[in-house]
């Protein structure tokens, strides 16, 4: 039954984000002076968010670390190279472990392993997780069931024991297989929180009028649904871009890592282990911990300023 | 041009899909070309159920739909969308709100203007938004939020209106518009039947089917109980629901007393009577799962009702 | 019971401004009116409904007063004003039927209202019962949930639990808009007899819908753009409106009897303006067919007639 109500003019509505309309493709023409205007547009509106460029800039300052600190520091982050226990000096930049190890060298290699898993891992986690979620929102019916019956079987899977298993076939691990391992486990939760999402916006108007215009339906899920979730998809790699450092940490703790190598989330864990906290080293800790945060949280900030250049609404506000 | 020939919609509910929900029962009737056909419901009676089938937004379970005499299920849909559209109910929600209103036009040219010059589709866009009275200058790149909800109607009969349409789906189109752009908009409509435009104009609203419509459909839980010509149906109604409608309808100069003591003196008096019947008989009646008769039967020219059951106690 | 409004001015704070929802507005009301209050979306009739029981914690009181029954009605207040709630002043608001707490029997959601304004709830059984019967509700409506009632019922049922304690004044906002035509005039109908059986004093009806306020209000207020326009009884407004504005909504409302074909009705160009930083002057000067050099000094709402009153220096 229809209601007869307006909604007061001005009320912002819980809209979506999403990025501008991109060239069409099958066009012979350039895109029309519509497209280029409206990709100016976010991008000017971009530049100038504190937010955006804030965390960009912290995200961009740990990426230039991971690169150039091991040129400044070539040592192998595992060799005992000096007095154990050390606090930070001129030799050692942040110190030294309760073994003797650069805890620089540690870090900033440990920097390009975390990033290479949090790109790789959380990269194919979201890649796959999101698709199957908005197939299955999308499409319905039986193909729904069938995925979300494929989602929550690999949900409740015992990964660790599944590793365990995987790992006793191998003989050499490197940290492309523990991204794949990372990111074929950890998709399941992406998927579900994207279904849902889908599900709604599915049923909005727009996405029959996509229809009518003799859309076909990858167009429609990717050209008009995608981008209305821009600043969720987005989040969802943030947070499985976190979550497969962490989980990385765990499998590199316990002996499932890569063969030969060095994380932030590995530092965290040894220096655990090796009760860093209780003799006081915190050199050995605060580095990684602090990293891990300021990485995620700028992704997060930079999140929340892009909410609102891709949500219209919000920017007349 | 659009015919609709025992159309049924039928839902699976319940745990493991056991019960039936019939949403449209057995529906046929027809649009035009150049006529504007209301079709007349209260929630639930199927009405948007319908017009999702004609827009083949949702298969229908029996029946076809067929237009200009061709089975629409074998039509390819590109072909079909040049042809028929729809507009909805809620303009806001009609629109992709991250995006300008005219991308609802870029989305057309993608599929069916891919190749026309960026000047001539400019003149096509200009053309469409003049006919239906929208000032390109102040409609176009601007977001939906930007917009009143009459401008969102008119940008979609707009769109509407760039691929040559003959049949256009208005579905509620002007329930959620403030009075004073109702009108505005259900004048385009007239407008755009004159020129030749079929018109199946969905809506709860009697007065708005009576000014807009020269025939008209009443629904009642996804079945007609009756059809015809709009003054007809209107001045004598036979049905006891479209008796029981038109009585409800609040009138400006007209107290709810004075139209049922109108109609209660209408030929012919319902007492004890169903025209169905009594025209029809009994015999070789199809009847639907509910044990009513389906079909219709013509009470007078252009003017078509169904059986009175379940709204009249031991009429048959 | 009598309700007199004096300049009475609520705005709403938002990061832009304040919206000047509504800018002063003087109107009284006697004992025993139904007054309905019309007008179009962002008219400011919503605010003026909630703002006599300081309904929405986002208003800001800026001026005016209201007295009922001779004694001031504390409306800038919202602790003062629990005294006066659901024993005074009643609110039915807008979407309270869908506001019903799902996980709650309707029963006991009532027994916990009763209790919050210290009334004993047992006692009131046997006069809820008694209610529920006058509008056509059964008793086990009470062991139900909200989800088990159709539309129509839930209404009933809102308008049952907000009269319980007999308030003097009775607000109710948009409570025919999300109903069906039969429902309505139902819904309409238990309405009038709640004020004809002295359950409640007088009521403010707030509705778009001028047809429905056409059927069972004595008088009609106007409003536009956060002002009134015109009040006069009914009969008169409907009939002779005064103000350009009613004249011309009236007009743009489509009836059964009006074809598109026979008379062409024409909506307002234009639409309200902005009420975060409204024009000086009248606000309908620049949508008005009468606005001449005196409409940029606001004209007051001055009675013209008997009980008739209007803003504007070309009314006839």
């Amino acid at each position: 039954m229809s209601v007869h109500v307006e909604a007061p003019r001005g009320t912002p509505g819980a809209h979506g984000p999403g990025p501008e309309a991109v060239a069409r493709p099958g066009e012979p023409v350039a895109p029309g002076p519509a497209a280029v205007r409206q990709r100016r547009e976010v991008l000017y509106f971009a530049m100038r968010d504190r937010r955006i460029i804030l965390g960009a800039a912290v995200v961009l300052f740990f990426v230039l670390m991971s690169i150039i600190g091991p040129l400044l520091d070539p040592t192998d982050p595992q060799a005992f190279v000096g007095p154990t226990g050390q606090a930070p000096n001129a030799d050692f930049w942040f110190g030294t472990t309760t073994f003797g190890q650069d805890v620089f060298a540690q870090f900033v290699f440990g920097l390009q392993a975390t990033f290479l898993v949090g790109l790789l891992g959380g990269g194919l986690a979201a890649i796959v997780g999101i698709t199957i979620g908005f197939v299955a929102g999308y499409r319905g019916g039986v193909v729904d069931e069938v995925l979300s019956m494929i989602t929550n079987v690999v949900l409740v899977i015992p990964t660790l024991a599944v590793l365990v298993v995987i790992a006793a076939f191998l003989s050499a691990r490197g940290v492309i297989i523990e991204a794949a391992f990372v990111g074929l486990t950890s998709w399941p939760w992406a998927a579900r929180a994207v279904r849902a999402q889908t599900f709604s916006l599915r049923s909005r108007e727009f996405v029959d009028l996509a229809r009518l215009s003799g859309l076909s339906s990858w167009r429609i899920i990717f050209r008009e649904i995608a981008p209305n979730m821009g600043s969720y998809l987005f989040m969802t790699f943030i947070l499985l871009f976190g979550g497969a450092i962490l989980i990385a940490a765990t499998l590199d703790f316990i002996g499932l890592g890569p063969t030969d190598g060095i994380s932030l989330g590995l530092m965290m864990n040894n220096a655990v282990l090796w009760s860093a906290l209780q003799l006081g080293l915190w050199w050995w800790f605060i580095p990684p911990g602090l990293g891990i945060t300021a990485i995620v949280g700028a992704l997060y900030v930079m999140n929340v300023g892009l909410d609102e250049i891709f949500n219209p609404k919000l920017r007349d506000m | 041009m659009l015919t609709l020939d025992g159309i049924s919609k039928i839902y699976r509910v319940g745990t493991f899909g056991g019960t039936d929900l019939r949403a449209v029962q057995e529906v046929s009737f027809g649009v035009a070309t150049g006529e504007v056909v209301s079709l007349i419901g209260e929630s639930g009676s199927g009405k948007t159920t319908i017009g999702r089938m004609i827009l083949r937004l949702t298969p229908a379970t029996h029946g076809t739909i067929t237009f200009d005499g061709v089975d629409v299920a074998r039509l390819p849909r590109k072909d079909y969308y040049r042809r028929v559209q729809g507009v909805f109910q809620d303009p806001f929600s009609s629109y992709n709100p991250i995006f300008k209103a005219d991308h609802v036009f870029g989305m057309i040219r993608s599929v069916y203007f891919t190749a026309m010059p960026e000047d001539e589709w400019t003149r096509r866009v200009e053309g469409s938004l003049q006919a239906v009275g929208l000032d390109p200058g102040q409609v176009l790149h601007k977001y939906p939020h930007q917009l009143s909800g009459g401008q969102l109607q008119r940008l979609l009969i707009a769109r509407a209106l760039l691929l040559d349409i003959r049949l256009l789906v208005a579905d509620e189109i002007i329930s959620m518009l403030d009075a004073s752009t109702r009108i505005d908009v259900l004048n385009l409509l007239g407008d755009l039947k004159a020129r030749g435009l079929g018109i199946l104009f969905i809506t709860h609203d009697l007065s708005l089917g009576y000014y807009a419509s020269q025939r008209t459909v009443i629904l009642s839980h996804g079945r007609i109980v009756e059809m015809g010509a709009t003054e007809k149906v209107y001045r004598n109604p036979l049905h006891p629901y479209t008796r029981m409608l038109i009585a409800s309808v609040p009138h400006l100069h007209e107290k709810w007393s004075q139209v049922e003591a109108e109609l209660s003196g209408l030929e012919p008096p319902l007492a004890g009577r169903c025209v169905y019947h009594a025209m029809h008989g009994e015999a070789s009646n199809r009847t639907g799962a509910d044990g009513i008769p389906a079909g219709l039967v013509e009470a007078e020219e252009d003017h078509f009702v169904a059986c009175f059951r379940p709204y009249l106690e031991g009429a048959c | 019971m009598s309700l007199q409004v004096t300049d009475l001015r609520v705005y709403y704070r938002t990061l832009a401004g304040d919206v000047k929802a509504l800018d002063g507005v003087t109107f009284a009301i006697a004992d025993g009116e139904i007054m309905g209050l019309a007008g179009e979306s962002g008219c400011g009739k919503s605010t003026l409904g909630k703002s006599l029981t300081h309904f929405d914690s986002r208003m800001r009181y800026i001026g005016g007063e209201a007295l009922l029954d001779g004694a001031p009605l504390p409306v800038m207040d919202s602790a003062a004003m629990d005294e006066f709630r659901f024993k005074a002043v009643s609110i039915i608001p807008q979407y309270a039927m869908s506001a019903m707490n799902p996980t709650r029997k309707i029963g006991r959601m009532t027994a916990d209202l009763l209790r919050s304004r210290g009334v004993n709830a047992a006692a009131m059984r046997p006069e809820i019962e008694r209610r529920l019967e006058l509008v056509g509700l059964e008793r086990s409506v009470l062991d139900r949930y909200p989800i088990e009632l159709s539309g129509g019922m839930k209404q009933r049922m809102v308008m049952v639990i907000s009269t319980l304690l007999d308030p003097s004044l009775l607000i109710a906002d948009e409570i025919t808009s999300a109903l069906d035509v039969s429902t309505q005039k139902a819904v309409a109908e238990t309405l009038v007899g709640f004020r004809d059986r002295k359950l409640v004093r007088s009521m403010m009806v707030i509705t778009h819908d001028m047809s429905i306020l056409s059927q069972i209000a004595d008088t009609i207020t106007v409003m536009y753009a956060g002002k009134l326009a015109e009040k006069a009884p009914t009969d008169r407004i409907i009939g002779e409106p005064s103000h350009p504005y009613t004249r011309l909504l009236i007009s743009s409302l489509p009836e059964v009897g009006v074809r598109y074909a026979d008379r062409r009705l024409s909506g307002i160009p234009g639409s309200p303006p902005p009420l975060l930083d409204p024009p000086v002057g009248c606000r309908f000067r620049m949508r008005c067919p009468l606005a001449s050099a005196a409409c940029e000094q606001e004209p007051p709402f001055v009675q013209v007639g008997q009980d008739h009153s209007v803003a504007c220096w070309n009314a006839e």
